[in-house]
C-alpha cells in the first residue's frame, strides 16, 4: 500500500487509461470496497455484543432511544457474572480443558510430525495423508457414534471427556501444519545437528521447536480454538452443570425456559471471547507466518 | 592419526539403481583428498557414507582404523561442512560454533576458548553475537567452518562449500581454506563439480563418473596424464580438443591422419606404444587448448605448423583462444594475443605432438 501511495506522489502525471499504475489503483478501491463490507458484517455483532453487555435489563427491554449505543453504561452484568459461583464453574472447566487438549494436542502433533516428516519410515506418506484425512470428517457426523465410546467408557457427564474428545479433533489438523512446517527445515539442519553430535529428540527440542515456532504458535491457537468454543460435544455429553464449559454453560444458565437475560448473556459472550481475542492480538504476526509457511510447503 | 580407508563401497537405491558401484579409496593422514566429477556420479554419496548420513549397502569405510559401517555420525568423530551452511538460524554464531561442543558436555571456558580461536582464524570475532541472517554467504560459511573446526574433529567433510558464492567471493574462501588446512591439517574430504576448485586445493583428485572412480592422482597427474577419455576432457579449462584420427604408418615412423589433407607424424618415443594401433577405426587424439599455438620458430622436434581458417576469436587479454574445425571436430586453440588471430581468416598455426593422447573409443582408455 506505501509503495503505491508513493509511486503516485512521486510521478504526478495523470495516469494513462489501461496502464498498470491505473489498474493498481483500481485494485486498491476494489479489495477496500470488497474489505470494508467484511468489516461491517464481521464486527457488528461483538459491537452489538458489547453494547448490550454494558446495559441494563431495563434499558434492554426498552423500546425507546437507539439500540446500538448505551445510554446508561453499567456493569452490573459483569459483576454478576464473576460473582455467581456457577458461571466460575463453567469458566475455570474451560480453563483447564482447553489447557489439557492445547498441551496433549500440540504434544502428540509435534511428536506425530517429526516422525512423520523427519524419519522416513516406511509407510509415512501413507500416515501423513491419513492424519490429513481424518481432519476431514465432519465432528457433527461422529458425535452419536461416539456417544457409545464415550458411554463404555463411562465418562459421560464428565469433563474429562473432553479432554480425551477433543484432540482427536485438534491432533490432524495441528499435525498437518506441523508437518508442513517441519518439512520446510532444511535436511541439512538436522543432518548439521546430527554430527554435532544431537540425538533425534535434541534435535527436536533444540532445532526443530526453536525454529518452528511460528508453525507451532499456528497450531497451538486452532488447538486452542478447538478446545475453547466447542458446542456440540460438551451439549451432548455433559449434562449436569457442575461438569458443563462456558460455551454450553451460558446457554443452560443464563435462558430459562423462554426468558433471555440478554444483558447477562452478552457479558458472559463478552467474557468468554476475551481469550482468544487477546491470544489471537498478540500472536497474529506468528500465526499468518505460520499458515502461510504450511500452506506452500506441505 | 586419521586415515579414512573405503573399500568396495556400494550405494544401491530401490529398483537396483547403484549411485556407487564398489569404489576403493585410501586417504592418508592430514591429506586433502578432493572428489570431483559431474552431477550424479556418486561423489556426493560418497561423502554421505563416510559422513554416516547414508547407509551403506555393502563394503566397508575404516576411519582411524576402525570400521564404521555401523557407528552413528556423532560417534565418527567428523565434521561437515554443507552446500548451504546449515546453520542453526535461531543462534548466534557463537551458539552455532559451541553446539557440537556443548552436547559433548566440554567445560564451559574450554569452549570460549576454542570458539575464540577458530573465530581468530577464520577472521569473525566480530560477528560472534550476530545471528546467521545477518551474515553474508562468505561470513556464514566461515561459520559453518569454524563450527567444524572448534570440534577438532579426525575427518572435515565439505560438501560442495563454495557452490552457493559468486564468482569472485569463491576464489577467496577457496584461498581460506586451503589456508586453514595449513594451519590446521586434518584429514579432508572434499566434494566439488569444479575442477579448479579440485586442481587448486587437493593433495589428491578422485575424478569419479557414473560411481566409479575414473582416476585418483595428483593435480598434476591428472592434467598431464589423464588415464581415460572422461577425465581427459573433466580436467582443464577450456577442455582438451578430441580429433578422430587414424594412425598410418609412415617412412620412419607413425603418422596421425586427422582429415585427408591433415596428419602429423607421431613423436619417436610414442611409436613403439601405438604401433598396434596402425590401420584400427575409433581412435581419438586428444590435445589440449595450449599445445595449438601460433607458429613460432621450433624449439621441439614434435611441433607441426598448419593452416587453418579461424571462425571465432575470443581475446581473454592475456591470451587469445581461437576455435576453428577440424572435420566435423570443434577445435581451440590458445594463441598470443599479438598473433593477429582474425575471424573468417586462415592463420599458420603449431600443434605440439608431444605433449598428445590417443584415446581408444572403445574403452575409453587413453593409449
Amino acid at each position: 500500500m506505501t509503495s503505491v501511495t508513493a509511486t503516485a506522489d512521486a510521478v504526478p502525471r495523470k495516469a494513462k487509461v489501461g496502464s498498470l499504475e491505473r489498474q493498481n489503483r483500481w485494485a486498491l478501491r476494489g479489495s477496500f470496497a470488497a474489505l470494508s463490507v467484511f468489516v461491517v458484517i464481521f464486527l457488528v455483532p461483538p459491537f452489538y455484543m458489547i453494547m448490550t453487555s454494558l446495559k441494563s435489563s431495563a434499558e434492554i427491554s426498552a423500546q425507546k432511544g437507539s439500540p446500538w449505543i448505551a445510554q446508561n453504561p453499567t456493569l452490573d452484568n459483569f459483576a454478576y457474572l464473576v460473582t455467581n459461583e456457577q458461571f466460575q464453574r463453567y469458566f475455570l472447566n474451560s480453563v483447564w480443558v482447553t489447557a489439557l487438549v492445547v498441551l496433549l494436542s500440540m504434544t502428540i502433533a509435534i511428536l506425530a510430525a517429526f516422525s512423520l516428516s523427519r524419519m522416513g519410515f516406511k509407510g509415512s506418506h501413507v500416515i501423513s495423508t491419513g492424519v490429513f484425512l481424518t481432519y476431514l470428517v465432519p465432528p457433527s457426523l461422529l458425535f452419536i457414534p461416539l456417544f457409545q465410546v464415550v458411554g463404555s467408557l463411562g465418562l459421560i457427564n464428565n469433563t474429562w471427556v473432553l479432554v480425551l474428545l477433543f484432540p482427536t479433533l485438534a491432533v490432524p489438523f495441528c499435525t498437518w501444519i506441523m508437518i508442513g512446517y517441519f518439512s520446510s527445515i532444511p535436511k541439512e539442519l538436522d543432518e548439521a545437528a546430527l554430527i554435532d553430535g544431537a540425538s533425534y529428540p535434541q534435535i527436536l527440542l533444540k532445532i526443530f521447536i526453536p525454529v518452528a515456532l511460528p508453525g507451532i504458535i499456528a497450531a497451538t491457537i486452532f488447538a486452542f480454538t478447538v478446545g475453547w468454543g466447542a458446542f456440540l460435544y460438551p451439549l451432548a455429553y455433559l449434562y449436569s452443570a457442575d461438569q458443563a464449559v462456558l460455551t454450553v454453560g451460558i446457554v443452560r444458565e443464563l435462558i430459562r425456559g423462554d426468558v433471555f437475560a440478554w444483558g447477562t448473556i452478552m457479558a458472559a459472550c463478552v467474557m468468554g471471547a476475551a481469550p482468544p481475542i487477546i491470544i489471537y492480538t498478540f500472536l497474529m504476526d506468528y500465526y499468518v507466518a505460520g499458515l502461510t509457511a504450511g500452506a506452500t510447503k506441505g | 592419526m586419521s586415515q579414512v580407508s573405503i573399500r568396495k563401497i556400494v550405494k544401491a537405491y530401490e529398483g537396483d539403481v547403484q549411485a556407487v558401484k564398489g569404489i576403493d579409496l585410501e586417504i592418508d593422514d592430514h591429506e586433502f583428498v578432493v572428489l570431483v566429477g559431474p552431477s550424479g556420479c556418486g561423489k556426493s554419496t560418497t561423502l554421505r557414507m563416510i559422513a554416516g548420513l547414508e547407509e551403506i549397502t555393502s563394503g566397508e569405510i575404516w576411519i582411524d582404523g576402525g570400521v564404521v559401517n555401523d557407528v552413528p555420525p556423532k560417534d565418527r568423530d567428523i565434521a561437515m561442512v554443507f552446500q548451504n551452511y546449515a546453520l542453526y538460524p535461531h543462534m548466534s554464531v557463537f551458539e552455532n560454533m559451541a553446539f557440537g561442543l556443548k552436547l559433548r558436555k566440554f567445560p564451559k571456558e574450554e569452549i570460549r576458548r576454542r570458539v575464540d580461536d577458530a573465530a581468530k582464524m577464520l577472521d569473525i570475532q566480530m560477528l560472534l553475537d550476530r545471528k546467521p541472517k545477518a551474515l553474508s554467504g562468505g561470513q556464514r560459511q566461515r561459520v559453518a567452518m569454524g563450527r567444524a573446526i572448534v570440534r577438532n574433529p579426525k575427518v572435515f567433510l565439505f560438501d560442495e562449500p563454495l557452490s552457493n558464492l559468486d564468482a569472485k567471493l569463491r576464489v577467496q574462501m577457496r584461498t581460506e581454506i586451503k589456508k586453514v588446512h595449513q594451519l590446521v591439517p586434518t584429514t579432508t574430504v572434499y566434494v566439488t563439480h569444479d575442477q579448479v576448485e579440485a586442481m587448486t586445493l587437493a593433495d589428491r583428485v578422485v575424478v569419479m563418473n557414473h560411481g566409479v572412480i575414473e582416476q585418483v592422482g595428483t593435480p598434476n597427474d591428472l592434467y598431464h596424464s589423464p588415464a581415460t577419455k572422461f577425465v581427459a576432457g573433466f580436467i582443464g579449462s577450456p577442455a582438451m580438443n578430441f580429433i578422430p584420427c587414424q594412425l598410418e604408418q609412415a617412412a620412419g615412423g607413425l603418422n596421425i591422419r586427422l582429415t585427408d589433407k591433415l596428419s602429423f607424424p607421431v613423436p619417436a618415443d610414442r611409436t613403439a606404444r601405438y604401433t598396434s594401433q596402425v590401420g584400427k577405426a575409433g581412435l581419438t587424439l586428444g590435445l589440449r587448448p595450449e599445445h595449438i599455438a601460433e607458429t613460432r620458430p621450433h624449439t621441439e622436434p614434435n611441433q607441426h605448423d598448419f593452416d587453418m581458417v579461424i571462425d571465432v576469436v575470443e581475446p581473454m587479454g592475456m591470451e587469445t583462444m581461437v576455435y576453428f574445425t577440424i572435420g566435423a571436430a570443434e577445435i581451440c586453440g590458445r594463441v598470443n594475443p599479438n598473433a593477429g588471430a582474425t575471424a573468417m581468416q586462415s592463420m599458420k598455426l603449431r600443434a605440439d605432438l608431444s605433449n598428445m593422447h590417443l584415446i581408444d573409443d572403445g574403452t575409453g582408455k587413453v593409449l
